[in-house]
């Protein structure tokens, strides 16, 4: 069917933008807490991101849960029984994460104490959002009397997850810490560059091994995916190549420059890196949304709201586009708001 | 507990805290525009700072407003995944552009909150015309979803439960749309009028107060009750073609609200007092004889259904009586309380008196608490008088409830977790404006008051 081939293309590119989006924003917010006190502008540079955008990520990501329900309404009904505790948990997170992080603007008396908490659980969200990955791909959920449950005993003794997790903890750090170098040298913070491009050089190559970890020690029920996911390794040798590329270009340098290092064409190649990665993996695991007990057809929504959906979408980004243009001239090109700071 | 009622108090709890803050962000954006407005008219920096000073207590309450929506909305699925099934086959629309409705209040406040001394005066108002526009389209297109919830249409449903026939702008324009989105919108408005004029009210009350910094409280209290008073009156108005809609398309509701058991033509208002269910009797309340009537259909002989037109057992709880007059009854405290207020206001000022006597600023102040509580009754209302359908006719709220574990685990965890945000928002306000004081601010823009 295609409309719900076009359906789960729009969601998982969603996804795909969200998970980058989603580990800058929660990334940041780390990285503010860890040098809050440092003497550069690192903690400055990585709170003046965060102050007018994590609204917007966090938009995304009700965006990306709407899109879900509306596209796969029925996927949407068995995954919500089975997902019920470790989204609901994830929900307490993100609730104590955003609302800390504003009262620590505007509480100064216990700022330090906010930070932290805020930083803190801010860095467990990525790691339990990313869980939704493996256990969609089979074997922790069973049907129990008509009722999808999740395996909560297996999920916390599974060596998949916490590799997963793993992942997630090192793709959060690095993408963040790469943005934030970009971030800074766009802000013509050289101090601050020099200490996100040394977290990124690290974070860079744990984040690749725990990716490969992750695929290592996948689940056996998870079989059918290994063996889809080798039909594509083309594309996931095209993203190794961004990734080598990406990482070299934090050390290029013209004659003339500072410090060494291209960041804007480092975070580039990154993001391709992730994007062909995220789509390998999303055509490998197709027909299934819920390996065995949902595929991508049986989820599907109507097809008179799909095609009205399709329209609303159109409209909305037209809309909301020139917005997004304004507020990314007014605060991340904008020198003079850090200077003032 | 069974988990079907958990979740219902579950799922009500986490709304009727996200509520309060939600109506507030609507309320305040439209102040906070007018305030923006009234210093670009008349170039008085008192109305800069109130814009300004309310745009920081907006910053932290949209801090809990945005995550507190998120919990909602994901919770929808969550805890309703058999109504989340229907909802994304057929009113998927209003909550995707609703969705567009939150990026655009979320860019622009943050162009308003962060940018707003470097920004040219037009892109000011611009964005925070776009706030406001943001946060009062969310309320329209989130109510859509709950009117059609109540007046489902665009859809049919085959015997076995699959969904077809489905048309979803006739969903989305369902029968009490309009009606309701109005009277949702109109509220919040007045609400956050109310709100402003409360907080004036309270700071009016502390009596050594400066000079300066009294006719600024003056100003505010002087504004946000005329914006009362003109809301106001549209919000009763717009209560009143609420209730008549519930006589053309919820009929069983209204006969639960009014505890009218026998359909009747000249049909009676009860005011207080409550149904007993063994003798399906009024019992102590107040009847004012054929008011009824008049309300739903603007003539004694408006014939009005009763309860036993419909079977005994879709009844709605009979307590949604007790909600309804709760609501009507705090509403119209609160339009009284304004236009009393703004009539001793002209008293006083035909008597040159400048100051207002304390009962009067004490009664100012009860229209913060009281509009509030009549926002949470009206949709406490709305919902409960429902049951047992979560989609009126078409869904049982025992088949849209989920079936998972530990609801009630979870609900405990997040009672202490609203109880614990409610009261550091509280705190946090309190501290800030106690560290940035309104003198300073006097200070800084005060000599220059024709900027
Ligand atoms: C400040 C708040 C406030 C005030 C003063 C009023 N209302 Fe209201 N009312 C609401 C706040 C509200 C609400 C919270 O916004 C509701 C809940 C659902 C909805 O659509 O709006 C509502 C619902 C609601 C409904 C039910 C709609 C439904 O269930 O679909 C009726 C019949 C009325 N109202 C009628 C009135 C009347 C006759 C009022 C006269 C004074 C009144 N309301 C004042
Ligand atoms: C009439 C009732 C409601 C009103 C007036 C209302 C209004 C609002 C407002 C003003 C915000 C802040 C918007 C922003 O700045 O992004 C908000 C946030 C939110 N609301 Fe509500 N809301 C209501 C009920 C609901 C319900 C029932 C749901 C879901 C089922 C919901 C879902 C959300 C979500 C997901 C957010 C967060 C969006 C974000 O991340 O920016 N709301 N709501
Ligand atoms: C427009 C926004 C809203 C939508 C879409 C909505 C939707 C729902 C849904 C799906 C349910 C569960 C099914 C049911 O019990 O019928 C429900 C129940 C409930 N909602 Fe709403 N709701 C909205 C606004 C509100 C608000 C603002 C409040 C509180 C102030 C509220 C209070 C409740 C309560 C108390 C229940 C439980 C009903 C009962 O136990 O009788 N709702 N609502």
């Amino acid at each position: 069917m295609y409309e719900a081939d076009l359906a789960i293309i729009i969601l998982w590119t969603l996804l795909s933008v969200y998970s980058i989006l989603g580990a800058i924003d929660f990334g940041t917010g780390f990285w503010s807490m860890v040098y809050a006190n440092h003497e550069t502008l690192a903690g400055k540079i990585a709170n003046r991101f965060l102050s007018p955008t994590w609204e917007v990520t966090n938009t995304f990501l009700v965006f990306l849960v709407v899109a879900v329900m509306v596209f796969f309404p029925k996927a949407a009904f068995s995954f919500a029984t089975a997902m019920f505790v470790p989204v609901t948990l994830i929900l307490v997170l993100i609730v104590l994460r955003s609302s800390l992080m504003v009262f620590s603007h505007s509480f100064e008396k216990y700022s330090k104490l906010l930070r932290i908490v805020s930083g803190i659980t801010g860095l467990l969200v990525p790691m339990l959002l990313i869980i939704v990955l493996p256990i969609t791909e089979g074997g922790f959920i069973s049907v129990v009397d008509g009722v999808e449950t999740l395996d909560l005993g297996k999920v916390f003794s599974s060596p998949t997850i916490y590799a997963y997790m793993l992942f997630g903890l090192a793709s959060e750090l690095f993408l963040s810490a790469l943005f934030l170098a970009d971030f800074s040298r766009e802000l013509g913070s050289e101090d601050t560059y020099i200490i996100y491009r040394r977290n990124a050089l690290f974070l860079g190559p744990v984040a690749l091994l725990m990716a490969i970890v992750a695929l290592g020690v996948m689940d056996p029920a998870a079989s059918w995916l290994m063996a889809n996911l080798q039909d594509k390794l083309l594309l996931f040798m095209i993203s190794l190549f961004c990734f080598i590329l990406g990482y070299s270009a934090l050390w290029w340098s013209l004659r003339n420059e500072k410090n060494v290092g291209w960041p804007r064409f480092a975070m580039i190649a990154i993001v391709l890196q992730y994007g062909i990665a995220s789509f390998a993996y999303g055509s490998a695991h197709l027909p299934y949304i819920v390996y065995p007990i949902m595929t991508v057809t049986d989820g599907f929504t109507t097809v008179e709201t799909f095609r009205t959906l399709l329209i609303v979408y159109a409209a909305g980004v037209a809309v909301l586009l020139p917005g997004f243009l304004i507020f990314w001239n007014v605060f991340l090109k904008n020198r003079s708001l850090i200077r003032e700071e | 507990m069974d988990t079907v009622v958990l979740a219902r108090m579950f799922f009500g709890s986490s709304l009727a805290f996200h509520i309060i803050f939600a109506t507030l962000a609507i309320g305040l954006s439209l102040m906070i525009f007018i305030f923006e407005i009234l210093y670009q008219v008349k170039k008085d920096n008192n109305y800069a700072i109130m814009a300004k000073r309310l745009t920081k207590g907006f910053a932290i309450l949209l801090g809990v407003a945005i995550p507190t929506g998120t919990i909602v909305g994901v919770q929808l699925s969550l805890l309703w995944p058999g109504f989340a099934e229907i909802v994304g086959q057929v009113i998927a629309v209003p909550f995707q552009i609703e969705i567009f409705a939150f990026f655009l209040e979320a860019l622009f406040m943050s162009i308003y909150v962060y940018a707003a001394d470097k920004l040219p005066r037009y892109l000011r108002l611009i964005s925070l015309f776009f706030v406001m526009f943001g946060a009062t389209a969310s309320a329209v297109l989130i109510t859509s979803a709950n009117t059609w919830m109540n007046t489902p249409a665009g859809f049919s449903v085959a015997d076995d439960g699959t969904i077809y026939n489905v048309d979803p702008w006739r969903a989305f324009f369902n029968p009490s749309f309009f009606v309701s989105s109005w009277h949702v919108v109109i509220t919040a408005f007045a609400t956050g009028a109310c709100v402003v004029a409360a907080l004036a009210g309270f700071k009016l009350l502390r009596r050594k107060a400066k000079h300066q910094e009294f006719g600024y409280y003056r100003k505010g209290l002087y504004v946000s009750l005329v914006v009362a008073a003109i809301t106001g009156t549209l919000m009763m108005f717009s209560g009143h073609s609420s209730a008549v809609m519930l006589h053309e398309h919820s009929p069983e509701k209204l006969a639960a609200a009014e505890g009218l058991i026998a359909t009747q033509a000249n049909a009676g208002l009860t005011i207080g007092g409550f149904v007993n269910p063994d003798t399906l009797e009024m019992e102590y309340g107040l009847e004012v004889p054929g008011a009824l009537s008049i309300l739903a259909g603007g003539t004694f002989d408006t014939v009005v259904k009763g309860l036993e037109e419909f079977p005994r057992e879709t009844w709605p709880p009979f307590y949604t009586h007790v909600l309804f007059n709760l609501m009507v009854g705090l509403g119209s405290l609160m339009f009284g309380i304004v236009l009393f207020a703004l009539f001793m206001w002209w008293l006083y000022k035909r008597k040159q008196s400048v100051q207002l006597p304390k009962w009067l600023l004490w009664l100012v102040v009860s229209l913060g608490p009281v509009s509030i509580l009549a926002i949470e009754f009206g949709w406490i209302f709305s919902c409960s008088g429902r049951q047992p359908w979560t989609i009126y006719g078409v869904q049982r709220v025992t088949n849209a409830a989920t079936r998972a574990d530990y609801v009630g685990e979870l609900y405990f965890l997040f009672v202490i977790l609203y109880i614990v945000l409610a009261i550091l928002t509280v705190v946090v306000l309190i501290s800030y404006f106690k560290r940035h004081p309104l003198a300073k601010e006097l200070e800084t823009y005060g000599g220059k008051n024709h900027v």
